[in-house]
């Protein structure tokens, strides 16, 4: 794997660069007004050098991109700046010699490999056409795209090079895309969200197969994305962009050890990391909001949201400056910015966890089979889980794994197969939401992963929450009035909001009005589907506060679905994983995470790139998971499980769920003692952790875990 | 892929049975007399009777309508009342003159129509863009009595190059030049609405991820726009120029007229004046076939073009 070097001692010729952008502008016009969107960015990017670019949504990074490659958008156009690759002016090149550079010096590699590749030609002939510019001839070409897609490692090059793109799975098809883009050896290999699509475990394949042709190719990188850790673990060094600007600037490992810029503070302290718990730890965040594109505020961008801002920061714009050890921040405090003050108390006094010796939801042999074409899919298979009031569970898994179906089958938006029992508070309620009374509605309740396409667009903030308030707590007139302002604050919004329609409000405060709706009916039970997946993670953390605040105030159980184990592992009392619709593990939060795990459990938590960058061992996971229509016989983790039991055990027999310490269930043959351990030295790093508050709230700890990303 | 156009082949049929359905339920109710129209008005009350006896109208409405349904299955489109003489007879040379104008009218339109969409899409917001879109839209909404009549004042009597009707006689080529001008009549109407669905597939492929992939392999832009392109945003296009040949036939009564061109929509024109209802039967339910047969055809070619499609239920 790659480790960030400190710039000095890497070995970039430093007199020689693949690619230089300099003091770059870039521009939309929208009705006839130039709207600067990119302002003053400069970077280096030296021969066989990776370089990131982080940052969240709106900050510029995909524009920049765009700009490099000539590929803006019709209304996009640089205004001032240059832009040199190998020597060459981007900018200056005519039709021919810009082809030439996009076909021998630069490849783009994006985020969403479904779309980037053409529906209706096959894999073979779309790799082949790379090398018929280079000039090969056809067949030449063909032979040379096999040898193309064996050098990524995919599974069956011999049916990959025939097929279609739409019978391909997202994985296979980024890595064809990158096959594309390696294929010719260009000089520089853009990165742009690589993985952010994909699976943990399909990301973590990725970025090893990148850094492998990376060491193999010697080609400067350009990674975008949004996700520090992912950042850290693929560059050398890094830029941090807020707003169109390249706020800090230097080694990957620094900047995110030592920010010197109060955004890169402030982005920082917004991820939940390894240690932290909803119960002792609160996440920061960062006030305010991203200025409006194309306004550009006198002063530094930063000002407005920045608490350590004073006259100078919002009169005069701060320019980039040597902060020493080849690092620049753009700030006039950065000496000070290691000490911004906390937007959010870091304290938190709450109640949390079990009071109450009742479940509040119980779930009993729940499965669900669907059946399509003949084939039955069995997307749950005997599912049991028991939750108390005040208790988060934490739902992860692949895609596909039935985390969706689950939460459908509680709320009773998809029907159970026969003998399936879902109990609330003790009683047993019908299979459909259709057939539930209004109590029953009520006390479960949803949060879902996109508030825009959650709340009705016609409809004013008051409608939407008042509306429950009516139906399902039977609450009219000054009552209702009172309650709905009540429920408003509780979200941190203000009346202010309630005439408002979703298209006025940023997506989280759109998300707050999802809560607050959810809310509005005082439910025992309220299922959050990836909640935050779709917002920024300074937006993210603010949401994760609001949901631990109303969770403590309401002693609300949280169903919590999400992909991002970080974010998991921060609000939930209990974990439960699950794989091809069985719970494969299941026990309480910390016990999950702590090890032993399930092999699965195991790849999952190692798939997630950390901060510090050194890295742990990784589980690979073979191949890709397998159809729910066709599961593997015995164990369904068989066919990708790098601990499987020689003896063929696995292959034949459906271990059961086991209980392996109190509480902790396991579907597992292997015992206990042969199972990995991936946080032995856990204990060391929580203690460092702990000893990081000790020396000071506001210090940032150098051995953390960054998980999760700041925006989709 | 076979299931597909099988289930597509069954909605057909089943199309078919319903629009015959109609059909022959509309020539009962709408007024008139068979017996009457064909007898004239001296003839005897007795000897209308024997004649629609005689045409079995006087059968209860499912036997009339299983035993022309049938007959028409089995290639007898039955007797024209106003000519006495089998359909088929007047029928299917109408339908091949016809379908001769509208070849003619879709050698023009539909290359020039998807030269004009793509041309537009390819300079988008460009000034040849705003020209082809608003020229098209302004073409459609003029109904084609209008642009017929234009058109035969300025190229049949003014400027004398081409004939003023379209001569019915001949072979297709001594014909051609006669159908040029209500070829172009019906290119007018078409043109807009094909070229507007062209540019909108290309606009959409032009902004696609995998063009752009394309474009940063470093393609000449030609290859981009022949191979990754056009292959895409000509897909919802061919559905389209499909459902237009319904309308085009359905729209030759109005140029057929206009010309005095002997075709299948003149037949049926006639045919609705005169209470023929025979002829008018058997003449809409053979545009409903070639309708259902053009939109299978282009379901057909949609499949084969579109790998999603092909590959279905193939693995």
């Amino acid at each position: 794997m790659t480790l960030a070097l400190p710039a000095e001692t890497s070995p970039t010729p430093q007199d020689r660069h693949t690619l230089e952008v300099d003091h770059l502008d870039v521009a939309y016009t929208v009705r006839g007004n130039d709207r600067l969107t990119l302002r003053d960015i400069s970077f280096r990017i030296g021969q066989q050098e990776s370089f990131g670019l982080v940052g969240e949504s709106g900050c510029g990074k995909s524009t920049t991109v765009q700009a490099i490659t000539r590929y803006l958008p019709r209304n996009g156009r640089v205004t001032a700046g240059s832009i040199t690759m190998g020597g060459r002016d981007v900018m200056s090149m005519g039709p021919e010699g810009l082809r030439r550079l996009r076909a021998r010096e630069v490849s783009v590699v994006y985020q969403e490999p479904g779309r980037a590749l053409n529906p209706s030609m096959r894999i073979g002939r779309q790799v082949a056409e790379v090398f018929e510019i280079m000039g090969s001839p056809r067949k030449e070409a063909m032979e040379r795209a096999g040898h193309a897609l064996r050098t990524v490692q995919i599974a069956d090059p011999g049916r990959v090079i025939r097929a279609y793109p739409h019978q391909l799975s997202g994985g296979m098809l980024q890595r064809v895309v990158i096959a594309m883009a390696i294929a010719v050896e260009p000089s520089l290999l853009v990165l742009d969200e690589p993985t952010t699509a994909l699976d943990a475990t399909v990301e973590a394949e990725v970025l090893d197969l990148v850094s492998g042709l990376r060491e193999q190719f010697n080609t400067a990188v350009l990674f975008i994305s949004h996700n520090l850790a992912v950042i850290a673990k693929m560059c050398d060094r890094v830029g941090v962009m807020y707003a169109g600007e390249i706020v800090e600037q230097g080694a990957a490992q620094e900047v995110f050890d030592d920010p010197r810029h109060p955004y890169t503070v402030g982005l920082l302290r917004c991820v939940p990391r390894r240690g932290h718990r909803k119960d002792h730890d609160r996440l920061d965040s960062i006030p305010g909001f991203l200025p409006s594109p194309g306004e550009v505020p006198t002063g530094c961008v930063f000002a407005t949201r920045c608490a350590l801002a004073d006259d100078r920061c919002r009169s005069e714009t701060p320019a980039m400056e040597d902060v020493g050890g080849a690092r620049a921040s753009r700030c006039f405090k950065h000496e000070e910015a290691p000490a911004l003050p906390r937007a959010t108390p870091a304290d938190v006094a709450m109640r949390s966890g079990r009071t109450s010796s009742e479940p509040v939801i119980r779930v009993e042999h729940v499965s669900k089979t669907y059946s399509a074409r003949g084939e039955s899919v069995r997307a749950l298979v005997d599912v049991n889980l028991e939750l108390y009031p005040g208790e988060t569970l934490g739902v992860v898994g692949e895609s596909g794994c039935g985390k969706t179906t689950l939460a459908r089958v509680l709320l009773g938006l998809t029907a159970p197969d026969e003998g399936s029992v879902v109990e609330i508070s003790g009683q047993r309620v019908a299979p459909t939401a259709a057939r539930r009374g209004r109590d029953e509605l009520r006390l479960l309740q949803i949060v879902f992963q996109n508030p825009d396409a959650a709340l009705n667009r016609r409809h004013s903030v008051r409608h939407i929450v008042g509306r429950t308030l009516t139906k399902l707590a039977g609450l009219d007139g000054e009552e209702r009035e009172e309650r709905l302002i009540d429920i408003v604050r509780s979200v941190r919004m203000e009346p202010r909001h309630l005439p408002m329609r979703p298209a006025q409000l940023s997506g989280g405060l759109k998300q707050r009005v999802a809560i607050a709706r959810a809310f509005a009916g005082q439910p025992a039970v309220l299922v959050c589907d990836e909640p935050t997946s779709a917002l920024d993670v300074s937006v993210q953390a603010a949401i994760l506060n609001l949901l631990v605040d109303l969770q403590s105030r309401e002693q609300v159980t949280y169903v919590f679905i999400s992909h991002d184990l970080g974010v998991v592992r921060y609000l939930s009392d209990r974990i439960a994983v699950l794989y091809l619709g069985r719970i494969m593990e299941y026990g309480p939060a910390e016990s999950v995470f702590a090890g032993p795990h399930h092999p699965y459990t195991e790849a999952l938590l190692s798939a997630v790139p950390t901060l510090d960058g050194t890295g742990r061992e990784r589980i690979r996971l073979e191949g890709d998971i397998p159809s729910p229509a066709d599961p593997p016989s015995g164990c369904v983790f068989h066919t990708r499980c790098p601990r499987r039991l020689a003896d063929g055990t696995c292959e034949t027999v459906e271990p059961p769920l086991r209980e392996v310490e109190p509480g902790k269930v396991m579907r597992c043959h292997l015992p206990l003692d042969e199972l990995g351990r991936l946080e032995e030295q856990g204990a060391s790093s929580r203690s460092s952790d702990d000893r990081g508050h000790e020396v000071g709230p506001h210090a940032v700890d150098h051995d953390v875990e960054v998980v999760g990303g700041l925006d989709p | 892929m076979g299931k597909y156009l099988l289930e597509r082949l069954g909605l057909a049929v089943l199309t078919l049975v319903l629009l015959s359905m109609i059909v022959f339920v509309a020539g009962q109710v709408l007024p008139g007399n068979p017996g009457r129209a064909i007898l004239g008005h001296f003839a005897s009350q007795s000897a209308v009777a024997a004649l629609n006896r005689q045409l079995g109208l006087d059968k209860p409405l499912p036997v009339q309508y299983w035993d022309w349904i049938s007959r028409f299955a089995q290639g007898n489109l039955g007797r024209s009342y106003q000519y006495s003489a089998p359909v088929s007879q007047f029928l299917w040379p109408a339908l091949g003159r016809s379908l001769e104008l509208a070849v003619v009218a879709f050698v023009i339109v539909v290359p020039l129509s998807i030269l004009g969409g793509v041309t537009a899409a390819l300079n988008r917001g460009k000034a040849i863009d705003r020209i082809i879109s608003i020229a098209g839209l302004s073409l459609a909404t003029v109904p084609e009595f209008v642009s017929g009549i234009v058109l035969i004042v300025i190229f049949a009597i003014e400027l004398e190059w081409l004939p003023v009707d379209a001569q019915s006689q001949g072979s297709f080529f001594t014909v051609l030049p006669s159908l040029i001008l209500p070829a172009i009549a019906l290119v007018f109407v078409l043109f807009g609405y094909i070229a507007r669905m062209a540019r909108a597939g290309t606009v959409e492929a032009l902004d696609s991820d995998y063009v752009r992939t394309a474009t940063l392999k470093g393609l000449p832009r030609r290859t981009v726009v022949f191979r990754h392109v056009l292959r895409n945003s000509l897909l919802p296009t061919i559905t389209v120029i499909a459902t237009q040949t319904g309308y085009l036939i359905g729209g030759l009564v109005v140029i057929e007229t206009l010309f005095n061109y002997q075709g299948i929509g003149r037949l049926i024109y006639d045919a609705a004046l005169s209470k023929d209802f025979p002829m008018l039967e058997a003449g809409i339910l053979v545009i409903g076939v070639v309708y259902l047969l053009a939109t299978l055809i282009a379901d057909v070619l949609y499949t084969v073009l579109n790998p999603r499609l092909r590959l279905q239920g193939a693995e």
